[in-house]
């Protein structure tokens, strides 16, 4: 089983996140992280999807997809060809207990503090799911009250073809 | 008269935007998409088309089913034989989840559909409403497209994207989902006819470079074999497959669905594929050095063990799906395009010779099969009359030009195996999905979509029963269908695996049933029973020869196993003959 990033975009449409995701769990596929939003063209979704599956079967997974109407174009991906970041918030109770160290660590890490308020602080990092979960461990021993991480979003190195035909349909429409 | 006036004069200012009701826009959309028949069961959420039919009855005539799924049957095997969508409506809740097995085997055997199921009115939806389904997020997986309607305004574009999609590149089926309240309301009318989706290529560009290549093999080949899918008979390329044929002087192979794309009684033809398929073409998918497969997908069913599958020879597959191609089976050349156009641009390119010995191989081993199994099962001598026997008997009596609708199971094998079909497009079945009780309802639909065609249906006794209901259609429309019952008190193709593979232990395939004539005589219909060898061509003959529905019921012998047979995980090569 190999990771594989794939990258679908459809038109925005009630439903075709549905169809797109049946095509996995039809074939008992678990999907690690997905992220729907609106691509550089208005009206066009772009899906950042994170799947293991066998390398026979990614093929098939993704013209399965393409079939689907209102899908314009599905692209698998592994991880050298794509360069691809999630975002994580921390929210951690405000304390004492911080004191110094929690600016070394957010320094360290390449984090930033986005709120801070007499309760509680929000931290963001953006990067790899492991870093971010790195921080996650660290951050644990001061009460993390809250971690949310955002599925993966990902630009690929080729795909230069698509974005043009994106570019297309923007101006036909 | 009333009701012909009303719609003339709709005709002449449709063109133009009106002010009508959703049910009304609706009805009209069908008629301007020349749809004719219209095959369906009323209901509550429903009740405002079937209101609006009600004045278009000069144009859109319906038929109405004695449960849904007969009404799914019916329309698929209306659109394979007319070339047409085939059109149901039916209400909400249990109306619409019983259309989910027609869609499911119309989605697999590629048959244009547009299914029109009601809906509750758009504010309960999702409160569990009386009748209320998601019918959206039930028929997702087994159509072609789907969706719901909560608008008056938004109907004639949907129906005009329906029929488009439908019946354009791989034809499935589509369902529309339409909320009661999006029928009553009033919108604005015109309707213009769906030519492009931006987000769907039906016809794909082709690609001159692979129809070189492929030409180059077939040229070159000296051991080809020819797989004619059914993309022959949906893109209607038999005159193209022909000529092709002929030219290159290569031996063909139908699959269950391609049957009837290539006459039976041609030289070159070889026979059928598959696990019950033709000894010959079977064998020598494992000898041929080309294989070239046309509209058809490699189903398991062909292929038996994908690993032993032809590894000698180099394929050439053309399918209008790119989904298709290299799914099961790794191909040389795949070839996107529909069956008639690929075939058209190949044959400016293709020549051949006759194939002597490669044609011999073929004779070989039809002979092994006609003395092993076909003389046996087809001449039997047993006391009991064989399947074999009655539909070689129905093929000479019809001269294989009738339309013959099978159910599933042994008698559709057999049939499938000794029909001589000899005339194009006649052969209705279900093959991907197997439904059991399709045959009769798609006979119905057949010999609507052609009034003048003898339509013959045959079923086995058990999947007679589970559509058995729909005989009130053939009485009520009077139409001349010809149903056959091939009884063996069995479910015959299960009971043959347990015979085969499960050590003879007949688990749940024993049927004790009714009294078929009295059942099919209280529905009116002329009714016989054979159970004589000496009685079968006699009842036969009468039964084609009479201008009315009749139904045949024949006592076949129970023992008997359709063979050949590839088992479950052998190959092609490895099929048994006893």
């Amino acid at each position: 089983m190999k990771e594989y990033t794939i990258t679908v975009f459809s038109e925005n449409n009630i439903g075709l996140l549905n169809e797109v995701t049946i095509v996995f769990s039809r074939r008992k596929i678990n999907i690690e992280s997905l992220t729907v939003s609106e691509s550089e063209v208005k009206g066009v979704s772009r899906y950042t999807i994170v799947a293991y599956m066998d390398e026979g079967k990614v093929e098939n997974v993704v013209l399965q997809i393409e079939k689907i109407i209102g899908v314009f174009k599905a692209l698998y991906f592994e991880a050298e060809e794509i360069v691809h970041q999630e975002v994580a918030l921390f929210k951690i109770a405000n304390s004492t207990r911080l004191n110094g160290n929690l600016e070394a660590m957010v320094r360290k890490h390449g984090a930033k503090i986005l709120t801070v308020s007499p309760e509680f602080l929000v931290i963001e990092r953006v990067g790899y799911k492991a870093e971010n979960q790195e921080l996650f461990h660290e951050l644990e021993q001061y009460g993390v009250l809250q971690f949310a991480r955002s599925g993966r979003v990902a630009v690929s190195c080729l795909e230069k073809d698509f974005t043009s035909y994106l570019k297309e349909l923007a101006e036909a429409s | 008269m009333e009701v012909a006036t009303k719609t003339q004069d709709t005709n002449t200012i449709c063109k133009t935007t009106e002010h009508l009701s959703g049910a009304e826009i609706l009805v009209r959309s069908l008629i301007e998409e020349e749809v004719e028949n219209i095959f369906g069961y009323i209901g509550g959420a429903i009740m405002p088309v079937y209101d609006a039919l009600y004045d278009h009855q000069d144009k859109l005539l319906h038929y109405q089913a004695r449960h849904e799924q007969g009404a799914t049957h019916a329309a698929q095997a209306y659109a394979r034989i007319s070339k047409k969508p085939g059109v149901c409506f039916t209400t909400s809740g249990p109306g619409a989840t019983n259309v989910l097995t027609g869609l499911a085997d119309a989605y697999l055997d590629s048959t244009p559909l547009v299914i029109i199921t009601g809906q509750v009115a758009s504010g309960f939806l999702g409160s569990d409403a009386f009748q209320e389904t998601n019918m959206i997020g039930l028929s997702m997986p087994v159509t072609k497209w789907n969706f719901q309607i909560t608008k008056a305004e938004e109907i004639a574009e949907v129906m005009a994207k329906a029929f488009y999609i439908a019946r354009s590149g791989r034809p499935g089926p589509v369902l529309i989902d339409i909320t009661k309240d999006a029928q009553i309301a009033t919108a604005d009318y015109k309707y213009k006819k769906c030519e492009k989706i931006r987000s769907y290529q039906p016809t794909p560009e082709l690609d001159m470079n692979q129809v070189e290549a492929a030409a180059e093999l077939i040229n070159g080949a000296k051991k080809p074999l020819l797989l004619a899918g059914q993309g022959i008979l949906l893109s209607v390329a038999e005159k193209e497959l022909m000529e092709f044929v002929e030219k290159t002087q290569i031996p063909v192979a139908c699959t269950l669905l391609g049957l009837s794309s290539f006459p039976t009684d041609h030289p070159l033809y070889t026979g059928m594929l598959g696990m019950h398929g033709n000894y010959a073409p079977n064998m020598n998918t494992n000898e041929c050095d080309v294989l070239i497969a046309i509209g058809m997908r490699f189903d398991d069913r062909v292929t038996g063990d994908t690993a032993k599958y032809a590894k000698q020879a180099k394929i050439i597959h053309i399918d209008i799906d790119r989904s298709e191609h290299n799914k099961n089976i790794k191909v040389e050349v795949p070839l996107l395009a529909d069956a008639k156009q690929a075939l058209t641009e190949l044959n400016k390119l293709v020549s051949g010779t006759k194939k002597l010995e490669w044609m011999q191989s073929f004779k070989t081993y039809s002979q092994l099969e006609f003395d092993k199994v076909i003389k046996k099962q087809a001449y039997s001598d047993r006391e009991k009359i064989n399947m074999a026997e009655v539909v070689r008997t129905v093929s000479e009596h019809t001269n294989g030009e009738a339309i013959l609708c099978t159910d599933v199971g042994q008698h559709q094998m057999t049939s499938a195996r000794y029909y001589e079909f000899k005339k194009t497009n006649t052969q209705i079945t279900s093959g991907g999905l197997g439904t059991m009780g399709f045959g009769l309802p798609a006979a119905i639909g057949a010999q609507i979509g052609d009034k003048d065609a003898k339509v013959v249906s045959i079923s086995g006794d058990g999947g007679f029963q589970m559509t058995l209901q729909e005989l009130a259609m053939i009485r009520q429309y009077n139409l001349p269908v010809k149903a056959i019952v091939l009884n063996n008190s069995f479910l015959g193709m299960v009971r043959q695996w347990q015979d085969l593979f499960f050590d003879q232990r007949f688990s749940c395939t024993r049927l004790d049933n009714p009294d078929f004539v009295k059942i099919v005589e209280g529905y009116g219909i002329q009714a016989k029973r054979v159970s004589k060898r000496e009685d079968l061509d006699a009842a036969i003959k009468e039964m084609l020869e009479l201008p009315d529905a009749y139904f045949l019921e024949v006592v076949v012998e129970t023992e008997s196993n359709v063979l050949p047979m590839i088992a479950p995980g052998a190959a092609v090569s490895e099929m048994r003959l006893e």
